[in-house]
């Protein structure tokens, strides 16, 4: 068999060489209104939401506030602590799954951290700790879900709980709060404005850009990253093509735990504390980040871009309603208006392309 | 013309329809009297499905008018084309599983006082319906789940008479029922005709349009290319009004000679089929695989691929024993297409690119990080050398026709650098054109010394283009022989005849 090979494969080359060049001239065409509607629209979107608030608030006496760099900055800060987890799900969701367990991970990743400093471990250990945890809620999540073949809507909703149990059980049912000065590192970590003032945005911030682009950039030119996509939007058709599947989805999910435990950091650095039932309702937000992102719940899609930018736009919402001196339920009813309509214009685009 | 309009229970005259630069149809006209059976053939891609689309009220025409039994019909949903009385019978069946024979045929025409149902007004009804088909063994009360596919198409047909439809369009309705099925639905076909209902049947199966229509009407390019009575008209003169050129371009061959032996396979089983499978495939050779529906000839490629468990046998690539699994055997160089496409051979909503590199990305990657300039060139020029039509590397692949896409398929299998190509169906859903282009491909294969498994149901393909054909039937392989020893009525026996045989061994053994 293989002394074979080189000779058809030469062969192969000889025949490639002479094709015509027809097809190459055509090239890309993808239409500029195109790529705005999909790659783009997220983004877009968050734009109008902004601007819509701007202009709601420069219209009231004494406005203008929600457009000045205080307020741009309590925004991203904001952002960075749905769209850190978020990034995970952006995988997972791309990867034909759901983690309903991953605010639950959170809070007690966050405990573990918080439990470290209390033990008066070093700051680089105890951060270790809790991204470890949260590696590992992951790592459980996959390989329940790859070994029991049971679908991970129930395999996380069942470890949601035993997470959040798990908490509760190593924090004594009671929240665990560190004394301030054992964990001064994370002290900036998300404040919005950092000093010196010259960094802009807190730390927390940078980091998720940095994450973002680290994610994006596996998601397009990783091998992995491919398999992810393949998996996501067709499962046999991975199988067929010699991905190895639970490997794979393994993969996937410790990644979001490992996203669940760097935004345990980012919880406990906020509160300043480690509460294993923190983690309560946090997951619908993440999940409506990435849907509103574009991100589809049957696999297959969704981009960082889009998953940075509904998470952005939750933020801009909430942070309006709170400036132009709206109550919390116009947020809610708000928010849950556009996590609908984002998906339903989805949709529509998506018929839209398969009757072309 | 005037004339046939005029008594036509169906008639779309100069009917046009734009998508964006595509014309789909051109001033087509196609009429169907009552009592009549019309065939609707042509490519895909000429314009069928849009035609019947426009007739079910999915699609409004640009220009032209329809009238069903004289009156205007311009339906603007398939409600309200079904309330006019057009029914579409879809390969793919509308039917609610959990629910029982009676239920589904008169979804959405319950029989109801004051919100209640009526059962004793609807079972008269349901009975009158299925006793019209003649099929009145058929138990209303019996979850659609359990009943075989041709039964389930029969629930669709009853819902249609029950709805009063006056004309009943039939796409590609056997591309899933078994010889025997097709039989049964050509008698209920019948039966319809002589109800003086209008009939419309879309298949490409010329023969079956020979056995069932009284006329046709053939699409090219969304014109209308002919239409006639079906009476003194050859196959091949349809199929040259169909794809506008010679049946002698059909089946093109190349020529090729068998090698040494490649695949062994040495009493394979699998779970439940295939059982007991032995064959050698020597390089150089193109096997066909023929079986009806069920027979066990997926089964049979799965399990040598590793899709499927084995549970005892032995498969050989060049002499040496090895466990079926995808991973290995794509690395033992095993090349499997499957036969469907969308649900398993692509990945729809994925590049062209990504779908065929998915099986081997190596060439392009350095620890695990892709070059994708490198790799957009590589599968650029396999788009080209298979005349893959498509606008880029980058373009969805579901936003190409089925030929092309099947195209892509078998390159995928090719650029995994495969030498035993197990191909399941490769033609199924494909127009004329770009069979033969596969037909060619499949013999360049053998030509290069690459070893191919085409499995199909349709006998004259195979006839054509293997050099030996291999016959299955309940999971057992029946015959093979040389090509030149079957033919079409061999392979039919063969299939059906050792059928009955094991049936009666399994009932003995049972027993």
């Amino acid at each position: 068999m293989n002394e074979s090979r080189p000779e058809t494969r030469s062969e192969y080359r000889g025949n490639l060489s002479g094709g015509s060049r027809a097809l190459a001239e055509n090239g890309h065409r993808t239409s500029g209104w195109q790529l705005l509607s999909t790659t783009l629209g997220p983004l877009l979107a968050l734009c109008i939401v902004w601007l819509v608030f701007a202009f709601l608030d420069w219209t009231r006496p004494l406005g203008g506030t929600f457009a000045e760099v205080r307020s741009f900055q309590l925004i991203v800060v904001h952002t960075a602590a749905v769209a850190v987890p978020a990034l995970g799900m952006t995988i997972i969701i791309i990867a034909g799954g759901i983690d309903l367990s991953v605010g639950a991970a959170m809070a007690l990743a966050a405990t573990v951290g918080a439990y470290g400093f209390l033990n008066g471990y070093p700051p680089a250990v105890a951060i270790g700790m809790c991204i470890a945890t949260g590696l590992a809620a992951g790592v459980a999540n996959g390989a329940l879900i790859s070994s029991l073949r049971v679908v991970p809507f129930i395999v996380t909703l069942g470890t949601m709980m035993v997470f959040q149990g798990v908490g509760r059980f190593l924090a004594g049912d009671t929240p665990i709060r560190p004394p301030r000065e054992s964990f001064a590192v994370l002290d900036e970590f998300q404040a919005p404005f950092p000093t010196p003032a010259w960094q802009m945005f807190s730390p927390g911030v940078w980091v998720m850009l940095l994450l973002g682009i680290l994610v994006s950039i596996t998601l397009r030119y990783a091998v992995f990253g491919r398999h992810v996509f393949a998996l996501g939007s067709n499962e046999a058709t991975a199988r067929l093509c010699g991905i190895n599947v639970p490997l794979t989805r393994v993969a996937v999910y410790a990644l979001g735990g490992l996203f669940a435990g760097i935004a345990g950091v980012y919880q406990f650095a906020a509160l300043g504390e480690g509460n294993p039932m923190d983690g309560i309702g946090k997951e619908l937000p993440i999940i409506a980040a990435v849907v509103v992102g574009g991100g589809s719940l049957s696999g297959g899609r969704g981009s960082v871009l889009g998953t940075l930018s509904g998470a952005a736009i939750m933020a801009v919402i909430n942070h309006g309603c709170t400036t132009l001196n709206v109550g919390d339920m116009y947020q809610d009813i708000l928010i849950g208006a556009i996590i609908i309509a984002a998906v339903a214009l989805d949709q529509y685009r998506q018929r839209r392309m398969a009757d072309k | 013309m005037q004339n046939s309009v005029a008594d036509s229970l169906l008639a779309m005259q100069g009917i046009s329809k734009r998508f964006g630069a595509t014309q789909a149809l051109a001033d087509v006209s196609f009429s169907v009297r009552g009592g009549e059976v019309m065939a609707l053939v042509g490519e895909n891609g000429a314009g069928k499905s849009t035609l019947m689309k426009i007739l079910s009220g999915a699609h409004r025409p640009d220009a032209g008018a329809i009238r069903v039994a004289g009156r205007t019909f311009a339906p603007g949903s398939p409600q309200q084309a079904r309330d006019a009385g057009v029914a579409m019978i879809y390969q793919e069946l509308n039917l609610a599983p959990e629910l029982s024979v009676e239920d589904n045929i008169m979804l959405g025409r319950e029989a109801s006082r004051f919100g209640c149902l009526l059962r004793s007004r609807q079972r008269p009804r349901v009975e009158e319906a299925l006793e019209l088909l003649g099929h009145g063994e058929l138990r209303p009360d019996a979850p659609v789940r359990s009943l075989s596919v041709g039964a389930q198409q029969l629930v669709e047909i009853a819902r249609a008479l029950v709805h009063d439809a006056k004309v009943i369009v039939f796409d590609e309705p056997t591309s899933s029922l078994t010889g025997h099925d097709v039989e049964h639905l050509f008698t209920v076909i019948r039966r319809l005709r002589a109800t003086g209902r209008a009939i419309v049947y879309i298949s490409h199966f010329l023969e079956e349009v020979r056995q069932l229509c009284d006329r046709y009407t053939v699409l090219r390019d969304g014109r209308v290319a002919g239409a006639d009575a079906l009476e003194g008209v050859s196959e091949s003169d349809i199929v040259s009004l169909m794809v506008g050129r010679s049946v002698e371009e059909l089946f093109p061959t190349v020529p090729h000679a068998p090698g040494d032996v490649l695949l062994s396979l040495d009493g394979l089983c699998g779970e439940r089929f295939p059982i007991d499978a032995t064959l050698k495939l020597r390089r150089g050779e193109i096997l066909g695989v023929f079986g009806l529906v069920g027979a066990g000839r997926t089964e049979l490629l799965r399990s040598v691929f590793g899709l499927d468990a084995v549970k005892s046998g032995r498969v050989r690539v060049c002499g040496a024993t090895f466990s079926p699994a995808p991973r290995s055997a794509i690395a033992k160089g095993l090349g499997f297409v499957s036969e469907d496409r969308k649900g398993e051979g692509l990945a729809q909503g994925r590049s062209i690119a990504d779908n065929l590199t998915y099986s081997r990305l190596q060439p392009y990657s350095t620890m695990g990080w892709l070059r994708l300039g490198a790799r957009r060139a590589a599968v650029q020029r396999w788009m080209t050398q298979l005349q893959v039509k498509a606008q880029s590397p980058e373009q969805d692949i579901a936003a190409l026709s089925g030929g092309n896409q099947q195209k892509v398929a078998i390159a995928r299998v090719l650029h995994q650098d495969a030498h035993a190509l197990l191909l399941d169906e490769p033609t199924r859903g494909i127009d004329v054109g770009t069979k033969a282009e596969i037909y060619r491909l499949i013999g360049q294969l053998a030509a290069e010394g690459k070893a191919v498994v085409f499995v199909s149901s349709y006998c004259p393909e195979l006839l054509a283009v293997c050099d030996r054909i291999a016959v299955m039937s309940r999971g057992r392989i029946a015959a093979i022989r040389d090509t030149n020893e079957w033919n079409e009525h061999a392979i039919m026996e063969a299939a059906i005849a050792t059928d009955e045989a094991t049936g009666d061994d399994d009932e003995r053994k049972s027993a």
